[in-house]
Order: C-alpha cells, then structure tokens, then sequence
C-alpha cells in the first residue's frame, strides 16, 4: 500500500483541477469496479454492484481527492507572484516553502522584509511566489494559475509523512477496500469527491446524484498527542477512529454504532472521535435530499494542513479492515 | 441602451418588481416563454436549433444569469423629530452614505442621509466614519406620525444616480449587476443558439445568492454561466499590487472566488474563444467575492460553472463606471463562446 500511497500523495490536486490526481485513481479503480464515471463537477464514482440486488441497501463512501493549495492573484511588475489560499492555508507552513504548479513549474515563498511587527506570523498578502522570473513578461505562471506544495513521501517505521495525506490517505484506503472487498450485499459507490477543501462542494453534489441510504467519509482527524497539543482523545497508531461529532456534524448514531459493532466483533483497534473544530463530506452528504444517516472513519493525522502530515500505517489498514467488516455483511 | 434604463429602474434586493418590468419588456419578442417564479427570478427560455434526440440525446440545457437587485437600505424604524432609521440591504460602505441622495419607498420620495455641516463638526470627529446605525435618512417629515406614514417600516430606499455617458465610459448606479442583465437581455434578442437557453434575471443576489439557486434547481441545467458586473480595483495606489480588474482589458472571467471554483471546461471555452477571436479578456483576482455561480453550482447533482463579468469601478457605492468597449467584448465574448458550446465542451478528458 506504501507505493500507492506515494503515488497518491506526490500527485497534484488542489480543489477545483483534480483532473491529474482523478486519473491517478481511476487507473487503480477501474479494474476493480462494475462501473466507474465522472460526475457534473468532477467526482469519481466506482461502482461495486450488489450480490444480492433485492436486500441491498445504497452506500456511498467518500474520501476527498481534492488537497489544498495557493493560487495566483497578481503577477508583479518583477515577476513576482502574490497568491491567496486554496482551502485552509497557514502562512506559517508557506515561508521558505515550495510550490509547483501544474506545469511542474517551481516557485519559492518568500515573505516580505519591511513589514510592521516582523517578529509576528505574516499575513499572506505579505508573501509571494518567486518563480524565478525576472520580471512580468516572461514569468512562466499568470492570475488564476493554481500550485500545491511540494514535499516527497517518506516513511519510518511505521509512519507515513507527505503532502496531501489529507486525503490522499482516504482514498488509499477507498482504493485499498475496493480490492480487497470479492463480495458485498450492498450497492457500494467509492466516491473520490472534488473541492471539500473549500467547503465539502463535491460530496453535496455527488451524494444528490447518488442518493443513497447510508454515507460514510473517510478522511483526516486531527490528534492530542503532541507536545503541548489541543486536548483531544485520539493518538496516532490507536486505530482509526469512528467519529461522534465535529463542528458541521453529529454523526447519526446508527452508523457510528455499526462502525464501532464492526470493530469490536473483528478485534479492530478503534478509537472514538470527538473533533472541536473542521469538519468532512459527511457534513454535506448527511443534508442532501431528505437526508442520509451519515458518518465518518477517521485516520489520525499529525500537523494536518502542512507539507509533512505524519499518519500511522497501522492506523490506514485498520480502517481498510473496518470498511470491509461493515460493507461484507448484511 | 438597454442597460440605462436598467440602471435607473430601482430593485433593491426583495423588492426588485420595477427592474423585472425593464427586462420583462425587454425580452418578450424575443424569446419562446418567460415566467416570474415564486422567488420573483425572471426565467426566460429560448428554444435551441439543434434537432433533438441526434443520438437518443435532448438539446443541451444551458443557464445564463444575471441578477436583477441591488443594495440599497431598509427603513427600520422612526425617530421622534420624524428622521428614518435605516439598515443597510447587501454590502454598503458607511462611508458613502452621509449627504448622499436616495429615493425612498414606492413613490420615490426623495430623501437625504442627514450630515452635519462642515462648520459644526468638531476637530476628532473628521477622522471617525459614522455608522449606520447612527444615520438617519431625511424625507421631510415634520414628526414621527409623518415619518410613518411617508415611509413605514420594511420601506426600501436606494440611490438616485442617473445614468451617464462619459466619452467611452458610461456612469449610474447598480452596475452590479445591470451590466450583466444588459449583456444577457442583448444575447436573447439575439440569433438562437444551438442549445435550449434558459435565461435567469435572479433575485436576491446581494443578500446570499437566494434566488438563483432555487433558478437553477427549476432549470436542471448542464451548465451555467453567470454575468456579472465586477470590482476594477484601478485606481493609482502606492504598491505594485493587484487592481482586481482593470477598466478597459475586457472582460472578467472568475477562476476562483469565495462562492466557487469555475469549471476548467468552461474556461477552456471562454479563453479558447477569445484566443481565436482575439477578444481582450482578463481574469479577475481570485479569492474576492462571490456570486450566482456559487449556488448555481451546488444545485442537485452540480453543474459546471463558470462567471464572466463587465469590471466597473467603484461598485457597491452612489455612481459606478464602466468602459463600452468592455461591455461590448463581454457580450461578444459570450455569444461566440456559446456559439461554439457543445456536448463535447463538457467532455471529461481523462
């Protein structure tokens, strides 16, 4: 799964040109699915049919493909080029940073020398993107061009540093089920959804196309074991963990008992969620149509949002052998 | 000129019956049904010429929006001298309120955003900016009874800018987004395209993109556009940064903003079509604002969209300015992208 998940997360995705990273995934899913599509903005749905079509129930899961980024909003007249945020950037991940386009162009965040209280974290209009221009007219990258940040896969033991684990690191495991998962009762939608970062826009869509009766995301949580961290009771390498609530969702308490049923009858480490703040497509899916019970497998991630997010292996296939447990059964 | 009337028609966002008499007139003739929906969108359909069921497929559905209400002030309550509290209805800058002229309520009774004259005001007090809720609007009531009569609560006030032509800039108020009602009344009196296209002039924009989102539900389009009339930022400034647009490079076309991410398919048209035909165009700096396009794009299963617009100067305040040749290149900009919009435009690549 490692070299998957290198290829994963070494690909380019921000929100809104997830063509390259959703190529990357249909090329894994397509052997493994019964039908595989593009929806309206972008998703990609695999479609793993039911083998038994009359008790099926309808489950989409989702993992965001989408990954954060910058993108240009002026090029200066030195060819510098100031940028504003793709999804949730903090300028004290971007100075001395890199970034690539979609291109491979390569630029350098740099940050402004004369600026008022320089020992305080920048604001962004404060830094640029050096490309290496030397000036407007033969700067490589122009408004409205988007980059993410750079960083190579590394492993260690057993954990797993890179860019765009979230959620890269979901859709592995999505990928990871899909083939390992022979049969299902289930009418099972692996939904790689577009643009959650800037606020969950594919997985509303998708799950309105879909309509199912259960959903299910996939994606990062944060954690409460580094030094001097947020209180919160989820470690990495304890197990994914089921979660019971963020800040845009309570999960629906039949699903997040079904997860934890699951782990506990297949001896799976788990651990239970309960996040102060962000939110996943579970969010958005829970509210499309009339509604849909809605809930979310989380693998714990330290430094979410910056170039070396770290998440534990174990913790990754656990939630692959959570998923099948609950999509293998009736 | 279509969009001087539009202009001067007055629709504050809620209220925005007398712009919807102005478009209604003016598209009639020139399109196959027009309805008011219960939100009080214009929605005009234009039947395409390509044949049905080629290859067991419908006509392509394609929305095009613009929204007919601005901002202007809601009166919310009556002081004892007879002067009208106001609230502000989208965003307003209170900067600009004090002296500045409006029209108030359905009669159009002229009122005045009291200030104090130069000669009163105390030395700190230049450098402070009075909110709203410190203003007052004067119609000349001679006392509270008077105030409530001439203007009860719920009452709409907006300005009363006449529209100007200025050499090859024009100037009046609410450009946004009559500028781009005016290019969408100008494509439906124009030749039919090959897919259905389903016009919306929406409501309640200002306030939260209200309107068209329950527009584009009715329609289920395959893809959207919306015009618009947009920030240009051009003013001399001290620092190399960016003007937002400029009057004068053609239109705008949205990369990014608050409320979406347009769709790379749609741009690829836009900016194709005006490589090919040598249309100035720009892209507005991405991040800033918000418009149609971002509920438009949430609707049901999602529609790919995308948002062109007329950069005006000065938006959001008494008196806006636009270029002609902008809005001209806007409209041709669009009706030649249209033109060459096809199923296969939607293709997906990969």
């Amino acid at each position: 799964m490692r070299e998957l998940i290198r290829k994963l997360t070494e690909t380019y995705g921000p929100s809104g040109a997830e063509e390259e990273i959703r190529a990357v995934i249909r090329a894994e899913v397509e052997p493994l699915a019964d039908e595989v599509r593009v929806d309206p903005l972008g998703s990609l749905v695999a479609h793993k049919q039911a083998g038994d079509p009359s008790a099926s129930k309808r489950i989409m899961l989702a993992a965001h493909m989408d990954e954060i980024g910058v993108m240009v909003t002026y090029v200066d007249e030195q060819g510098f080029a100031r940028f504003t945020n793709i999804g949730g950037v903090r300028t004290l991940n971007c100075v001395g940073g890199r970034v690539a386009f979609a291109d491979g162009t390569l630029g350098v965040i740099g940050v402004e020398q004369k600026r008022d209280k320089a020992d305080r974290i920048p604001q962004m209009a404060q830094l640029y993107i050096d490309v290496g221009a030397t000036g407007r007219d033969d700067c490589p990258v122009q408004v409205g061009d988007a980059a993410v940040f750079v960083r190579p896969f590394a492993a260690q033991g057993t954990r797993l540093v890179a860019k765009a684990m979230d959620d890269r690191i979901g859709c592995a495991v999505l990928i990871e089920t899909l083939r390992r998962l022979e049969r299902t009762p289930h009418d099972v939608y692996f939904t790689f959804t577009v643009q959650e970062e800037v606020g969950l826009r594919g997985a509303r869509t998708s799950a309105y196309g879909i309509d199912p009766d259960m959903a299910i995301a996939i994606d990062i949580t944060a954690t409460g074991d580094t030094p001097e961290s947020k209180h919160m009771a989820v470690e990495l390498g304890q197990g994914p963990a089921v979660k019971v609530q963020d800040r845009g969702m309570i999960a629906h308490v039949a699903v997040r008992g079904l997860l934890v049923q699951r782990a506990q009858e297949a001896r799976i480490p788990y651990q239970l969620e309960v996040l102060e703040f962000g939110t996943t497509d579970a969010a958005a899916m829970q509210l499309v149509r009339a509604g849909v019970p809605a809930g979310c497998v989380s693998i714990p991630c330290r430094y979410f949002h910056s170039p070396s997010e770290m998440v534990d292996e174990g913790d990754v296939e656990n939630g692959v052998r959570l998923l099948l447990e609950v999509l293998q059964r009736a | 000129m279509i969009l001087k009337a539009l202009s001067e028609a007055v629709g504050v966002s809620g209220d925005e019956g007398d712009v919807r008499a102005v478009v209604l007139d003016a598209v009639r003739e020139h399109v196959d049904e027009v309805r008011v929906d219960t939100m009080g969108n214009v929605l005009a359909f234009k039947r395409g010429t390509g044949r049905r069921n080629t290859s067991g497929r419908n006509r392509l559905r394609v929305m095009v929006s613009a929204h007919i209400d601005e901002i202007g002030l809601m009166v919310v309550g009556h002081d004892s001298d007879g002067f009208l509290q106001v609230r502000a209805v989208g965003g307003i800058d209170p900067r600009l309120l004090p002296g500045t002229l409006f029209q108030v309520g359905p009669q159009r009774i002229p009122g005045v955003c009291g200030v104090k004259p130069i000669h009163l005001v105390k030395q700190g007090d230049l450098e402070k900016v009075a909110q709203i809720e410190d203003l007052v609007v004067d119609v000349g009531a001679k006392d509270k009874d008077e105030a409530k009569k001439l203007a009860p609560i719920g009452t709409y006030a907006t300005f009363t800018t006449q529209f100007r032509e200025l050499g090859p800039t024009v100037s009046g108020k609410a450009f946004d987004d009559r500028a781009g009602c005016a290019v969408l009344v100008e494509l439906l009196r124009g030749e039919r395209f090959r897919f259905d296209l389903h016009a919306a002039f929406t409501v309640q924009e200002e306030v939260g993109l209200r309107g068209a989102g329950v527009a584009a539900y009715a329609i289920e389009p395959d893809c959207a556009f919306a015009l618009e009339g947009t920030i240009a930022d051009d003013i001399p400034k001290d620092k190399d940064v960016s003007p937002t647009t400029q009057l004068g490079h053609g239109p705008a076309i949205t990369v990014m903003d608050r409320s979406v991410i347009s769709d790379r398919r749609l741009l690829r048209l836009l900016t194709g079509t005006a490589d090919e035909l040598s249309i100035p165009y720009q892209f507005k700096q991405p991040g800033i604002g918000g418009t149609d396009a971002g509920a438009i794009h949430r609707t049901r299963g999602g529609v790919p969209s995308v948002t062109v617009a007329v950069p005006a100067r000065y938006i959001h305040s008494p008196v806006a300015l636009l270029s002609l040749e902008d809005f001209e290149n806007t409209m041709r900009l669009m009706r030649e992208s249209l033109a060459r919009l096809t199923r296969r435009t939607l293709k997906v690549s990969d």
